[in-house]
Parts: C-alpha cells; structure tokens; sequence
C-alpha cells in the first residue's frame, strides 16, 4: 500500500493471537505531581515562598483504566495530545508506578519511546548501546552477542565509534531503533518513533516488526498517523483525557474516535495528524 | 504456531503503588546489584571520555591537585609567618585529597540524574546507579593523587630537609617527625568511611538537583566554606574551644581528623572521632539512599 506520496505505509500481516494474557492493567490512576516549572531552581522556590504561592500542580493523566492484552497482539493506541497515551506505554514499561491499580505485564519490555534518543551525546554510539542494553537488564555476554547484529542493523557506518553528538537525527533514531527490536522483547513499546528515518529504513523496520510478531512477541504502538494503527495493529484503543473510550477493531475506533474529532476523515489527516 | 515455543518462561513484573513513597526494597537492591556493571561501564566511558586513561590525563590528575596544594601550603606560610614544616605540608595534601575527593563525588553524584536524558526517561532501572557510578569515577580519579602523597612523604621521611634542634651548648641534633609507621595502616578504614559518606552525598545530591536545577551554581560556594571550615588548612587541634564545639556539626571534622592523623602524621586519632566519623558516615549514606529512592518515581517525569 502507498500514499499519495508515493511511500510505501509499512504494513504487517498477522497470524493467529495466542490466548495467553501479556499485559493486565487494572483500575489504573496515574496522577503526576509537579511544578509549574520545567527547570525548577532554588531562587523560584524562594521567590515563590515569599509571595506564598503554591508550587505543585497535580495532572489525573489516567483514570481508571483496565484492559488486557494477549500475546501476539499489536495494540494501536490513539487520542488527543495528553490523552495518556505516552503515561499508559510508560507505566506499562514500569518507569511510572501507578497511583492507584495494577499493571501485570509478563516478560521483558523494550521500550522505543519518542523522548529522545542516544542518552549520552559524549559517549559514543558503541558505549550508549552497551549502557543501554546494561540498564535494560540484559548481561555482557548477552550483549557482546548482539552488538554486530545491532550496528549492522543500524547501518550508520563508522559513525558508531564517534560521540553521538556528531549524528544527524536520523542516525540516532536508526540506532535507537535497532537497539530496542534486538533486545529479543516480549513486550516492544513504540510511543511514536517509527516516522524518523528514510523509506529504506522504514522497510527494513517494518520487516524487522513482523519478524517479532511472527515470534508472538506483543507490541504497543502509538502513533499520530491513524493510518499506520489500521495497517499495524490487530486491536486499538482509544484515550480521551485519561479514560479508555473504546476498544476493539482499529478500524472501528480509528472511525469513532474521528468521527468525535470532528474531523472528516480525509486522507491528509489519515496520514499525518 | 506460537503455541509449541512455549516453554521459554518469562519473568512476570507487576507494578503497584508504592507504599509511603517506597519500591519494595528487596527487589530494589536485587535488581540493582544484577545491574551493577552498568554503573561500571557508565564511569569506565566517561573516564575514556574526558581522556582520564590517558598519559597526560593521569598526569592532569596528578599534577593539578599538587600544584593546589603548593598555593595553600604558600597562603598558609605567608599568613602564619612561614613556621609550618613537612609535616604539615602532608597534612594539608592528604586533607586536600581527601576533601577534593568528597567535593568531585557531590559535583558529579548532583548531575548524575539530570544528565541520565533519555535513559531515565525510557528505561525502568534502578537509579541510583547513576550516582554510584559518579562515586566510582571519582575514587579512580583519587587514586593517582595518592602517588603524589607517598612520593612527598617518602621525600620527606629519607632524604628531605630536617629541622634542627640546637641546645644552649650548641650542640644539634636533627629532629625528623616524618617516618613511616604502622599506625598509617589506620587510613585505611578512615577512607573506608570518607567513601561510605560520599556515596550517601552522592545520591544526596543527585536528589536535590532534580528539584533545585541551581544546586551545581551554589555548590561550588558551599565546599569552598567547607573547606575552610574543616581542618585542612590547620591541625584540629589547634581551634579555639568554642570553635571545637561547633565542629560536632561538621562531619568532616572527625572524618579528614582521623584521615590525616593517621596517613601524614602516623598518629592515632582518639576514639570519638573514630565514632562520630561512622556516624556520619552512616547516617549520611542512610538518609542519603533512602530519599533518593523515595523519590526516584518522580525523576522519570521532572527531568
Ligand atoms: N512529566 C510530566 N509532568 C506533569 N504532567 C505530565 C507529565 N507528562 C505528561 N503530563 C501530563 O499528563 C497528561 C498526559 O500526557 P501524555 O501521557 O504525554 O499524553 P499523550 O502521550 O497522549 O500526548 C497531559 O495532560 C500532560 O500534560
Ligand atoms: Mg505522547
């Protein structure tokens, strides 16, 4: 299938789901607590002390939400910008606890979040794939197995032994990407990463996608082309203001969900909103 | 398909509310002690990154506290009237060593967090890694400096000027207070507790500057006073009693006490400061790890 544009929308077929469950969220409240500024300082805090100003600010960004997802499944998620939908992934992930509820996922998790990638921009690509694969839980040994398979993947070049604050976006999205589809995941989170890269990547991404669901591994998905959810996912849900709207078909909650959007349902939105 | 590859068996992770601010702590330091060798390779690539491994970036880090040691040891001299000796000469370089050690381990455990970007932000691990492996580049970022120290007392010990005592006769002898005695072995464990402290610093710091992002701009002020206040640039024992009072609130004042006695003066150190610098020691690393981990949760969603 192509766009207008004539590049190719990665699609991936599916086979049977298993009815084993991956992933239990139950009645689950996610709340942050933070302050009003992203940088907060010392001299706010007493600046703010002596007017008598409260600093924190609470943000409900889930609100009892309970679903449950089988093994093999692509889950496509979708909503307004601050939906929840990067809090759900990331509680999913287990780098937000809940606040209130539970969430059960069985295996690991790799996650490909869209907040940026390559941690350490002084060290080089080598070094920020092995630290990340050490955070990740994963041994030495296991890692020194993958390394090449990862670099080759990526495909950046000699670029992998330079500091990563000498690569272009694109080079750290690749390497990024590899990283997180050859950690061997049960569980993939994607929260928007797939639009970095070229069309070639892109193929070569969406090939590697379908490698792990053939492997029944489970994968969230979040993205902002509805049309990647309806060609990649077997299941969708949709989030509004923290709430779980709907679940079902895609194609079916891509249609209510814009249809509530007000927005018609033309192909410029399909592709890029 | 799936169906038959099933006998891989997975982990099952299952994450709840935390209690009063708390991960369970058993699991915490399980998963933290697998994932050690993430702290190690964190600090062994910013090492490799600053060019510490190299020639000249050892001999930096020989040479650059040496040479502060130098200045202070001219500042001390001048303003006393030039009556110290080598004895106090080693005192100060152990005592700056020791202190540079403590004061590199607050700077780099502060911006340990803040600089852990997307990796904090993506992965689920345990955090306080990060600021223990700011400890550990700082330790081997201490070490050369002890090289400086043996060759300055083994200078002093055999070959370097000696003071002379003359009597009314005329008669002199040469007194040389430095040698080389068993009671330097006791520096040992007092560095043992400088280290136990500085972790807890660390991961003290590395806290705070996620809530305070001007911490770094103030710290340097606050270990320059530190310093002054902590007796490196004089002999403990030489404060007036009001001051001495006033130092029960200093934890490096028994901590460098007990370091420098033992290592540049081959002297030991009386057992109340051997007691205050663990409790200290302790103390600090307690309230230290405990708040960073209550509050780790919050680091993934304010850095
Ligand atoms: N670190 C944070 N601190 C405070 N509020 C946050 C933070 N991250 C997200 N939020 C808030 O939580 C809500 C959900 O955000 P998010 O999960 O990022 O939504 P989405 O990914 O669907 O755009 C939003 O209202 C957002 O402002
Ligand atoms: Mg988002």
């Amino acid at each position: 299938m192509e766009d207008e544009m004539g590049e190719p929308i990665p699609q991936i077929a599916h086979r049977s789901v298993s009815n084993e469950v991956a992933i239990t969220v139950a009645d689950l409240d996610v709340t942050y607590r933070t302050t009003i500024e992203k940088r907060p300082t010392l001299k706010q805090a007493i600046v703010r002390l002596g007017r008598g100003k409260r600093s924190v600010r609470t943000v409900e960004a889930l609100k009892d939400v309970s679903f449950q997802v089988n093994r093999g499944t692509v889950l496509g998620i979708i909503g307004h910008n601050g939906a929840g939908k990067s809090t759900l992934m990331r509680t999913v992930a287990g780098i937000v606890p809940p606040t209130r509820g539970k969430v059960e996922v069985v295996g690991r998790t790799s996650t490909l979040l869209s907040l940026g990638v390559g941690f350490n921009r002084q060290l080089t690509g080598r070094e920020n794939v092995i630290l990340g694969g050490l955070a990740a839980g994963l041994t030495k040994d296991e890692l020194e197995d993958r390394y090449d398979r990862i670099a080759e993947f990526a495909d950046i070049g000699d670029f992998i032994e330079m500091p990563m604050r000498s690569y272009s976006s694109g080079m750290a999205a690749r390497l990024a990407f590899s990283v997180a589809v050859h950690l061997d995941p049960d569980i993939l989170l994607i929260d928007e990463a797939l639009s970095t890269g070229d069309a070639v990547f892109k193929e070569k991404a969406t090939e590697r996608m379908q490698q792990l669901v053939d492997n029944s591994s489970t994968m969230l998905l979040i993205s902002h082309a509805l049309r990647t959810i309806i060609n990649m996912s077997t299941e969708c849900i949709w989030l509004d203001h923290g709430k779980l709207m709907m679940r079902g078909n895609p194609e079916e909650v891509v249609d209510a969900y814009t249809e509530y959007m007000h927005v018609k349902k033309t192909s410029a939105v399909l592709n890029d909103m | 398909m799936s169906e038959t590859t099933e006998t891989v068996s997975r982990p099952v992770q299952t994450f709840l509310p935390h209690r009063a601010g708390l991960p369970r702590l058993s699991t915490y330091f399980v998963t933290l002690w697998r994932r050690r060798h993430f702290a190690i390779e964190l600090s062994r690539a910013s090492m490799r990154a600053a060019h510490t491994n190299t020639f000249f970036g050892q001999f930096w880090l020989v040479i650059s506290p040496a040479l502060n040691a130098v200045v202070y040891f001219l500042l001390v001299n001048i303003i006393r009237g030039g009556n110290s000796g080598p004895d106090f000469f080693l005192h100060l370089l152990a005592g700056l060593f020791a202190f540079n050690f403590i004061s590199a381990t607050m700077s780099a455990g502060a911006n340990s967090v803040v600089s852990g970007g997307s990796l904090v932000l993506n992965t689920a691990f345990p955090l306080l890694l990060l600021p223990w492996s700011a400890l550990r580049t700082a330790f081997f970022r201490f070490l050369p400096s002890l090289i400086i120290l043996l060759a300055f007392f083994s200078y002093f010990a055999f070959i370097g000027p000696h003071p002379v005592a003359c009597d009314a006769a005329g008669a002199c002898v040469e007194l040389n207070t430095v040698h080389f005695s068993p009671v330097q072995l006791m520096a040992i464990p007092a560095f043992m507790l400088i280290f136990v402290f500085a972790a807890g610093l660390a991961a003290l710091m590395a806290t705070v500057q996620v809530y305070f992002r001007d911490t770094t701009q103030f710290l340097p002020y606050a270990t320059r006073i530190w310093l002054y206040l902590s007796p490196v640039l004089y002999y403990a024992d030489q404060l007036q009693p009001w001051m001495l009072k006033l130092e029960y609130f200093n934890p490096l004042f028994p901590m460098l006490g007990i370091w420098t006695d033992t290592l540049a003066r081959g002297i030991m150190p009386p057992m109340s400061w051997w007691l205050g610098s663990a409790a200290w020691a302790f103390g600090t690393l307690l309230i230290g790890t405990f708040y960073f981990i209550s509050r780790e949760r919050e680091f993934a969603v304010r850095i």
